[in-house]
């Protein structure tokens, strides 16, 4: 089932990047979905973590409150960047604790920290995470953890 | 009219935007804080710059694609970053953290 | 006005190029050549709209996936020395601090 899903999703992608509609080629393309569908059953990775799903009512929120926050930083570090004389950052590493319970919760916070100019997530750990910040200000606002609460993360009710 | 205009505006605005990223990575000391410059070319230039292509690309295959391109840089370069930090800091470079400039400021 | 675009993003090449010659330690360089490659991306993306060629955006769509896979080797290849060994033995992690 979750396969034929999937399976549909592919070929709506193969579809939109082609763009074509000669019924060989929507074989041909036919073909290679399920060829792809096969090698991924083969392969095991048809589950919750390769296609997180489930998470998609969460992720609008997320990604509205990503793109406000990488805004604001890239303000922020383009202004260092232009006043820079040596002295108006203040490079440091933190550390933070993880309060996500799943692994890929984790892995959307340590992306998220990345994907924000000023923070560079360098160690990711089971339950921390080392984070070089660029300025002092950036540090102590990723300490506050209000991005944490903003990363979709929930269990998989099954 | 409006839309030409927005467009100009972001195709601009994310080709200087790029440019300070590039003088950003001459101009900071070390390598960790060189990757915060790149951070910002791999964001906000990017996204700007494809807007404004979408903006003049209006509702087609076309404007799919530059968001497909704009996806995969999303979900590829913090992973780049992060392994490239965490190969430096795992090959034994050391950042130049700073304890000068925080007593002075504070 | 793709023009202006396409110098500004050569620019950044030619800045971006520089740093990756100069670069004093390698991870500088490949974080060059990466940013290198985003801009690229985004140049072959202008450059569809500059000569009406839609299909070229294809070529940027491979391209930032190549450009991710290629650092990602070129990183496994400076750490460990080749691209099939998967254990970090020989690598001491550093502590932070």
């Amino acid at each position: 089932m979750m396969a034929f899903k999937y399976g549909v999703l592919l070929f709506v992608f193969w579809f939109l990047l082609s763009g074509h509609f000669e019924p060989l080629l929507l074989l041909l393309g036919l073909a290679s979905v399920m060829l792809t569908i096969f090698l991924m059953k083969r392969m095991n990775v048809i589950d919750h973590e390769s296609y997180p799903l489930h998470l998609s009512s969460r992720f609008p929120a997320f990604l509205v409150y990503i793109f406000r926050e990488i805004g604001k930083a890239n303000i922020d570090v383009i202004k260092r960047i232009v006043t820079y004389r040596g002295k108006f950052i203040s490079p440091q590493l933190v550390e933070i604790t993880l309060p996500q319970k799943t692994d890929l919760g984790r892995a959307i916070y340590a992306n998220a920290i990345t994907l924000t100019p000023g923070t560079v997530s360098v160690e990711l750990a089971k339950d921390k995470i080392i984070v070089h910040a660029l300025t002092k200000e950036a540090a102590d606002d990723l300490s506050t953890g209000n991005m944490a609460k903003a990363i979709p993360d929930q269990a998989i009710n099954k | 009219m409006i839309i030409d205009v927005l467009s100009w505006l972001s195709l601009i605005g994310g080709g200087l935007i790029g440019i300070i990223g590039a003088i950003g990575i001459h101009r900071f000391p070390d390598f960790y804080s060189r990757q915060h410059a790149t951070g910002i070319a791999d964001t906000l230039c990017a996204m700007l710059i494809l807007l404004g292509l979408g903006l003049q690309a209006g509702l087609s295959l076309a404007a799919f694609k530059l968001a497909l391109i704009f996806i995969f840089l999303f979900f590829t370069s913090p992973t780049a970053s992060h392994v490239l930090a965490n190969a430096a800091m795992h090959g034994g470079l050391k950042p130049k953290l700073d304890s000068v400039a925080t007593e002075e400021r504070s | 006005m793709f023009i202006v675009t396409s110098l500004a993003i050569l620019v950044t090449l030619g800045l971006v190029l520089a740093r990756a010659l100069m670069g004093p330690t390698v991870y500088d360089r490949i974080a060059a050549i990466n940013m290198f490659g985003t801009k690229i991306v985004l140049l072959i993306a202008v450059l569809a709209f500059l000569s009406g060629r839609m299909d070229i955006l294809d070529i940027a769509l491979v391209y930032a996936l190549i450009n991710f896979i290629s650092v990602v080797a070129v990183l496994k290849l400076v750490v460990y020395g080749d691209f099939h060994s998967s254990e970090d033995e020989n690598i001491k992690p550093v502590k932070a601090g």
